[in-house]
């Protein structure tokens, strides 16, 4: 499986010494990955948002998981603050000052919504041994195998927006982690946290639609009224209109860490997101697997070395008694 | 006869009974994981879902496991056959630390019973610096155990299966030098996934160059560690001038590493970060510190002979080793998201206690049983 996904490719310069002064200049990588044909993403406009968490009910529902209440004395209602084993999708708010005005960055507040990205590169993918993280060819969708997984958390660990999460309370715990709905998108449904959201702030379509969708808000004049589509791009659904906002001029996704198939908007900075700002332009497995296959390439270092190896010992241990390896010392 | 023979005294001792007792507490405490979840147990959480089970357990544990590879390079590489007396000590070493490192990765499996996958084509995936460490480190296990042999074999008189395995054991050796080669570096390259979330001062490519170095380090310090332990606690004698000569190597390794440990901070203008007042500093510093030291030390050939000063000097650089790789793995590594913070539990702290001393429970029941020291008269 991974034989067919992995792409052998040239290694630019092999040179490991060579870490220039420039970032990576001289760094060992393999190339990047490019967009599925058919890639399916969200855009999240937290302009949108009012926080309603619908989205956060919807996708329980949909992936058939319990509701996490806060405190252990009268659980009344499901209440993560993050995403967990058990909660795929998450709403969560930045607050400064006063909170006064949404989507302000001082003394306003802003919505932001926590799930996986769906990365072009994902860093879960090129870590986990066993592909159990695995990314449709067609749709880009990543999603979990917990019949292959054997619980080592190096996804966990290594996913640049700490997003799989694995259950720790459970004796025989898998990881959770938003697979957008595939079991829904494979029935031509829309995922449920877009479905159901009211304004349009989360929304399905395919990333390069999503893309252009993007940009004609960024290019909106902030003020006049704006016709926002709602749930599904591919559908005709009622939209729902408004002004447009003070955006951030950048559509966070469409080139971060290698691109995600999830994107996002905002009038307040991404970072106050959460989300990783000033980061490459590449998915940080293109340097992990740049040394991997440098090293382990149809393992010819390897082999050769092992060859290598071989020669030395047996000549360093023929003729002489005495060595551990040799049997003299059970004769002497 | 052999030049190795077993130590001779009672294996009943009070730190014998006194470490067998952290032992089973330790496997209450797995009891407990097992029926309840790791989290039962254990302070691991989403933003720090590796603990010291795995950096210390399995990546500090194996590299303490070096020995056995540090001395084989030597002997049988470089052709050093002066340290023979060592190896079988070394590939003891190698044994315990990569056996119960193997063991305790089962302890923090989250899905240990479908360890399996590991070894099925239609699941694996190449891409994975996981994978190789996983296979490798089986495979090496497998291979210690068969570099190790000859001491059962001769204890069980078995001469002809011996000589038979000394006929094929060149192929093991050169076995026993590359997987840990492969898989060293790989525990190094699995950090550089984690890009901007590993402080600049341990995030690089060179990893793996490192994570292998320090690795033979460790490996190298195990063997005078160790041997001189069972000298002062055998009240046998040492083989210090082999140690000093073993020292007077290992010290130029020592040197090449911190040129390259540096070289590469000072290349990437990480250099500012040690010596920012922050705890990744102090914590930096540490670390280099006791990789500095020892090479100060040991640089000169006196204190090379000089047994305390000798021991305290692999002390050094198997804390230094051990830090470099808690640094990278916990101390110097970012969650994602803000707000995760982790310090193992009692609980956790005494499986590692545990599995260290199981280690040094059945080094003196092997000692004691196998001939595996160096033939020596009491001193």
């Amino acid at each position: 499986m991974s034989m067919n996904r992995r792409d052998f490719l040239k290694l630019g310069a092999a040179s490991v010494a060579g870490a220039g002064v420039s970032g990576n200049a001289g760094a060992v990588m393999r190339e990047p990955l490019s967009l599925p044909p058919e890639a399916v993403g969200m855009l999240y406009d937290s302009t949108l948002c009012i926080g309603c968490k619908a989205c956060m009910s919807a996708c329980k529902q949909a992936n058939g998981l319990p509701p996490q209440p806060e405190g252990e004395d009268e659980p009344m209602w499901d209440s993560p603050v993050e995403t967990t084993g058990d909660t795929y999708n998450v709403i969560k708010v930045y607050i400064d000052g006063d909170a006064a005005q949404k989507d302000r960055e001082e003394n306003g507040f802003a919505f932001m919504k926590r799930h996986c990205l769906h990365c072009v590169d994902p860093s879960c993918i090129s870590a986990c041994p066993v592909s159990a993280m695995i990314k449709d060819p067609q749709t880009g969708v990543v999603s979990y195998n917990a019949d292959s997984c054997i619980g080592c958390r190096y996804c966990i660990a290594g996913c640049p927006f700490g997003i799989p999460k694995y259950q720790f309370d459970d004796p025989l715990g898998a990881i959770g982690k938003c697979s957008f709905c595939s079991h829904l998108q494979a029935k031509g449904l829309t995922p449920a946290c877009c479905d159901v959201c009211p304004t349009g702030a989360s929304l399905f379509g395919t990333v390069e639609d999503l893309k252009k969708e993007a940009h004609r808000r960024l290019e909106a004049t902030p003020g006049d009224n704006y016709v926002f589509p709602r749930g599904n791009l591919s559908e005709d659904r009622p939209p729902h209109e408004g002004a447009i906002p003070l955006y951030e001029q950048h559509v966070y996704g469409e080139k971060e860490l290698g691109g995600t198939q999830v994107m996002y908007m905002s009038a307040v900075p991404f970072e106050k997101l959460g989300l990783p700002v000033n980061v490459p332009e590449y998915g940080y497995p293109a340097i992990t697997e740049g040394i991997q296959h440098m090293l382990y390439q149809w393992m010819v270092a390897p082999i050769a070395v092992l060859a290598g190896l071989v020669y030395v010992v047996k000549r360093n241990t023929s003729g002489k008694s005495g060595g551990e390896h040799s049997s003299g010392e059970a004769e002497s | 006869m052999s030049e190795f023979q077993p130590v001779s005294g009672k294996l009943l001792t009070k730190p014998f009974v006194f470490l067998s007792l952290l032992v089973m507490l330790a496997f209450a405490i797995l009891g407990a994981r097992f029926l309840f979840g790791l989290g039962a147990v254990t302070n691991l959480n989403d933003g720090y879902p590796w603990g010291i089970w795995v950096v210390i357990d399995v990546m500090i544990g194996t590299a303490f496991g070096c020995a056995g590879y540090a001395v084989a390079l030597m002997v049988y590489v470089l052709n050093k056959g002066e340290y023979h007396p060592l190896v079988r000590s070394a590939v003891l070493a190698g044994l315990f630390g990569y056996t119960l490192g193997g063991m305790a990765v089962i302890f923090d499996l989250g899905r240990y019973w479908q360890f399996y996958t590991l070894l099925m084509p239609g699941y694996i995936n190449l891409n994975s610096a996981m994978l190789e460490v996983a296979l490798c480190v089986m495979a090496y296990v497998v291979v210690l155990w068969i570099e190790f042999s000859p001491a059962f074999l001769e204890r069980l008189g078995l001469k002809d299966l011996n000589r038979k395995l000394g006929k094929l054991l060149f192929f093991i050796v050169a076995l026993g030098v590359l997987l840990p080669t492969m898989h060293q570096s790989s525990l190094g390259t699995l950090a550089t996934v984690f890009g901007h979330r590993l402080e600049p001062l341990w995030q690089t490519q060179l990893l793996p160059l490192l994570f292998l170095l320090s690795a033979l380090l460790m490996g190298f310090a195990i063997v005078p560690f160790e041997s001189l332990l069972a000298s002062f606690g055998f009240a046998r004698r040492s083989e210090t001038p082999l140690l000093a000569r073993l020292a007077g190597a290992f010290t130029i390794l020592l040197g090449v590493y911190l040129v390259i440990r540096f070289g590469d901070i000072i290349v990437r203008g990480a250099l500012g970060d040690a010596f920012a007042l922050n705890t990744f500093a102090v914590a930096f510093w540490l670390e280099n510190i006791l990789f500095i030291a020892p090479f100060v030390v040991l640089l000169k050939k006196e204190n090379r002979y000089n047994q305390r000063i000798l021991f305290a000097s692999a002390t050094s650089l198997l804390l230094a080793g051990s830090i470099y790789r808690l640094n990278t793995y916990i101390v110097g590594f970012h969650p994602a998201v803000e707000g995760w913070s982790y310090f193992p539990s009692a609980a956790e702290i005494m499986v590692t206690v545990g599995i260290f001393s199981l280690e040094v429970v059945l080094y003196l029941i092997v000692v004691k049983k196998l001939p595996v020291l160096p033939r020596a008269e009491a001193a």
